[in-house]
């Protein structure tokens, strides 16, 4: 072997750089975007600074305690719905054995790619009165009398809890496999019968996620428009718009919003105090529990009533929504359907890569950046998930108004005529919100992603001579692929389907599929609503396929 | 001294309020292997990250061949200076295959050479024909022997091992230790590495650093740190044996619970002074004819000899190291004697 030449090596030579201060772009970034989810935020509270207005003294006196009494209504029976059918499937599928059961372990998560305002329209449109159930009913004698039409507190909230369920469902389900032999074993030695030890262990055990499963399905409750306005439900989303676009008062409906945004933050804190400082998630080592092999009827029982809401939240809807596509022979497949194709994805995919941008700023911050000020603006900016978008739209709205109207004092000062609307109503305004409102979402691939990239591999790159761009491109670009891929895609999804805060900020011409659905469905017109809602839902079903592989993942640990 | 390639002076490094290297100061030749040797918590990984650029220096400097790489001033990135490095978790690509990782640092090179040298480095670490495999196809030793190929593979002049052999099995550990001692030495590259484990300090390092708290104790080679440790943390720290209480009676001669036991080396201090020795199991022979009766309170069966734990004399207890078909009980009483020729000593 040749000895090593002592001259320097390469790199020793040249002008000496000096290593910086590291992460000043990067911090510049996260506050960046910690301040861009707290601005509106905190907009939207100082619009209670402004005078009272009439419009709100109105709004006070005779809409809101409906609101109210319609949202307490809607977050009761939501939460109570999806809390019993979420667990109820979740013990189903997680500990019992029963035809049948490996089918329906995914298929229930299903109905989480049918957006709540489609389930409702489809719903609205099988009962009312031209619909194959009043027709069928028809049919039958002395039945003319009876009207089932899809109407009331009732139906909207059936519609929510079948759309929302699957987040209890899904958490549910991940903790109940969490629970190892030994747990149970151990209960069983203790003392504790079957039903002793789902109610004294299973239960607590799995307490913090079914909590956090029922906060996010109330959170979504919350933020729901396009359902409750099928149903003509009137709750603080619908009145937010109702104040923007029937009476054009942007104050009323921020302080509308901020309502809103209060009860939300009262939901979090609820979260936050019934899961407690229990952290407790078992990740179980060695063998699952053996399931509960269920027999005779109850098996029977158990795969109706599964069978049942799989029919009821999926395939129904989706096979009276295929019936309206196929009864309108093609027509809907116009140019027009194409632009709001085209447009839906644009708009979906510059949010997606911009949010993604964003999680990976986020996510690099997060590994490197120690100090406060970081801290706390990578935490303000995952907020944004929690935030309704109709809330978030009224925010941004009036952010980008106030410096609007800041810029068109400037240039009147500068001598210049009328500037008019710079930001406000511009496409800046709509990618903000949607930024803001799914960074959260992009945060969880693109976090779980950087977590498997080890420190010490992007040093022993260093250590190679590997720097800048040639380390972006040589090791995190191949090695973080995967998750970058898979947030996109999430993002992309999340944007297509979002409806409040697409229709209170879409530039001039830019519709989305999901604002032609509600445009449709406001006038009653299920059937031409159809061909747009299974373009989402087909849309829909990747993500879903994507979290139905990932807990089965984190069973295959378990 | 003219042939020193890494040169240490006064290192301070520290993590907000807790100082993880305080004042060390260091020497490397071209073509030695250094050790830092010590307990979890010392320093010494903190060392080998500052060297290689991970860590801001506080206070002090860092030379690679008369160039000043670090200062509290800044320093040099890691990716500019030349200095091979070896994970404890081995950092493989876990995107490219074998002979794609031992390429990845050779970019000045073309196509084909790059594949050369890396089929080269595969076949000196004993992986010939594994050049295509992915990291999780191949075992931990495999996966080291990549790591220590990809580091050497530009050419150092200098590679950092960091526990480079923690996580393997005792057997392979030796194995693959000298032979990575004989590929850094026949290609003479220095190195650095850090280890809590003195057999494989002893196995691979020239010289060997005793650290302890941030400071450097000793430098010196396994011999010397064996037989003549600067300081109790050291004497107490490499191999085995118990420090006893004594009181010097003459400038050779020491008075202790084992008896007088008398050296080869006189002591500046005045007599009746107190001090402390350093036994070593094979210092204290069994001997029907000993000056003391000692009582086996701890037995280690160890194959051809068993270690004894004697208290003799009150409460010193001392090492006895014997050939294990003599077999004492707990509680059973022997009369030995020490048998010292070179005393370590120690002021107490």
């Amino acid at each position: 072997m040749t000895r090593v030449p002592d001259a320097p090596g390469p790199g020793l030579d040249g002008p000496r750089p000096r290593s910086r201060q590291p992460g000043g772009p990067l911090r510049l970034g996260v506050l960046l975007l910690g301040t861009a989810t707290a601005v509106p935020l905190v907009v939207l509270f100082s619009a209670w600074a402004t005078p009272e207005t009439e419009v709100w003294r109105h709004l006070a006196a005779t809409v809101l305690p409906g609101l109210l009494r319609n949202t307490a209504v809607l977050l009761l029976g939501v939460g109570g719905g999806t809390l019993l059918l979420g667990c109820g499937l979740a013990w189903l599928t997680a500990r019992c054995e029963f035809p049948g059961r490996r089918w329906l372990d995914w298929a229930l998560m299903l109905p989480l790619a049918l957006p709540a305002y489609v389930l409702a329209f489809v719903t609205h449109g099988l009962f009312d009165a031209a619909g194959p159930v009043q027709r069928l009913l028809s049919h039958i004698p002395g039945t003319r009398t009876v009207s089932l039409e899809a109407r009331g507190t009732g139906w909207v909230i059936a519609v929510l809890t079948l759309a929302f369920y699957p987040y209890v469902y899904l958490l549910a389900r991940t903790a109940f496999l969490g629970i190892g032999r030994g747990t149970l074993e151990a209960a069983r030695l203790l003392g504790l019968g079957p039903w002793g030890t789902f109610f004294r262990v299973v239960l607590p055990t799995a307490r913090p996620a079914i909590v956090a499963g029922v906060a996010l399905a109330l959170m979504e409750t919350l933020a729901d428009f396009g359902a409750v306005s099928v149903f003509n439900y009137d709750t603080f989303t619908t009145a937010i718009y109702k104040a923007w676009f029937g009476l054009f008062n942007l104050p009323a409906a921020a302080q509308l919003a901020s309502l809103l945004l209060l009860i939300v933050a009262l939901a979090l804190l609820g979260e936050r105090r019934l899961r407690g400082a229990a952290r407790f998630h078992e990740t179980a080592r060695g063998a699952p529990p053996p399931r509960v092999e269920l027999a005779g009827w109850r098996a029977g029982l158990a795969a109706t009533a599964a069978g049942l809401v799989v029919a009821v939240g999926f395939v129904l809807p989706m096979v009276q929504l295929l019936g309206w596509v196929a009864a309108a022979r093609g027509s809907g497949l116009d140019q027009r359907y194409w632009t709001l194709l085209a447009h839906t994805l644009a708009l979906g995919a510059s949010a997606a890569m911009v949010t993604v941008a964003a999680a990976l700023l986020i996510g690099l911050a997060r590994r490197q950046l120690r100090d406060r000020p970081s801290r706390i603006a990578a935490e303000l900016s995952t907020l944004g998930y929690a935030l309704p978008g109709s809330v978030l739209a009224v925010g941004v709205m009036m952010s980008f108004a106030g410096i609007d109207n800041a810029l068109n004092t400037l240039w009147r000062l500068a001598g210049g005529d009328s500037l008019g609307p710079v930001l406000g109503g511009s496409m800046a305004a709509l990618l903000l919100a949607y930024l803001v409102r799914f960074l959260a979402v992009a945060n969880g691939p693109v976090g779980s992603a950087l977590e498997r990239l080890r420190p010490s591999v992007v040093e022993a790159a260093r250590t190679l001579g590997a720097r800048g761009l040639d380390l972006a491109r040589r090791i995190y670009l191949p090695l973080l692929r995967p998750g970058l891929l898979t947030a996109t895609l999430l993002v992309l999804v999340e944007v297509m389907k979002e409806m409040p805060a697409t229709l209170l900020l879409r530039p001039f011409g830019w519709d989305t599929l999901a604002v032609r659905i509600f445009e449709f469905t406001s006038e009653g017109e299920w059937q031409r609503a159809a061909l747009p809602a299974v373009t989402l839902v087909l849309a829909g079903v990747g993500p879903v396929i994507w979290l139905a592989r990932r807990s089965a993942a984190t069973r295959g640990s378990g | 001294m003219p042939d020193t390639l890494l040169r240490l002076d006064d290192l301070v490094c520290r993590y907000g309020e807790l100082v993880a290297v305080d004042g060390l100061t260091l020497r490397l030749r071209r073509g030695e292997i250094g050790c830092l040797l010590g307990p979890s918590g010392c320093g010494k990984t903190t060392v080998l990250r500052a060297v290689a650029g991970f860590e801001p220096v506080c206070a002090g400097a860092i030379h690679l061949a008369d160039r000043e790489i670090a200062s509290p001033a800044g320093g040099l990135p890691p990716d500019r200076r030349s200095i091979g490095m070896v994970f404890q978790d081995y950092a493989l690509f876990p995107h490219l295959s074998a002979a794609q990782n031992v390429a990845f640092g050779l970019r000045h090179l073309s196509r084909r050479e790059r594949a050369a040298v890396a089929r080269r480095l595969l076949d000196l670490v004993g992986l010939a024909g594994l050049e295509d495999r992915y990291p999780h196809e191949l075992s931990g030793g495999q996966q080291q022997r990549v790591a220590v190929a990809r580091a050497v593979a530009p050419r150092p002049r200098l590679v950092l091992m960091d526990e480079p052999f923690s996580n393997l099995d005792v057997d392979l550990r030796e194995r693959l230790g000298s032979d990575i001692r004989r590929l850094l030495k026949d290609q003479g590259i220095a190195a650095l590495f850090v280890t809590h484990d003195q057999h494989e300090a002893f196995l691979i390092g020239d010289r060997i650093g005793v650290m302890a708290k941030g400071r450097l104790l000793q430098w010196d080679s396994a011999f010397a740190l064996y037989h003549q440790p600067a300081d109790r943390f050291v004497a107490d720290f490499i191999g085995q044996g118990r420090l006893i209480d004594g009181v010097l009676t003459a400038p050779d001669t020491i008075d202790t619970a084992l008896g007088v036991i008398r050296g080869n080396l006189a002591y500046a201090w005045p007599t009746g002074h107190r001090v402390a020795l350093l036994l070593r199991p094979d210092d204290v022979v069994p001997d029907p004819a000993g000056p003391v009766e000692g009582e086996v309170v701890g037995r280690a069966f160890k194959g051809a000899e068993t270690l004894y734990t004697l208290r003799v004399g009150g409460d010193t207890e001392v090492l006895c190291e014997v050939p294990s078909r003599l077999d004492y009980p707990i509680g059973a009483r022997l009369r030995v004697r020490a048998e010292v020729e070179h005393l370590i000593v120690f002021a107490d």
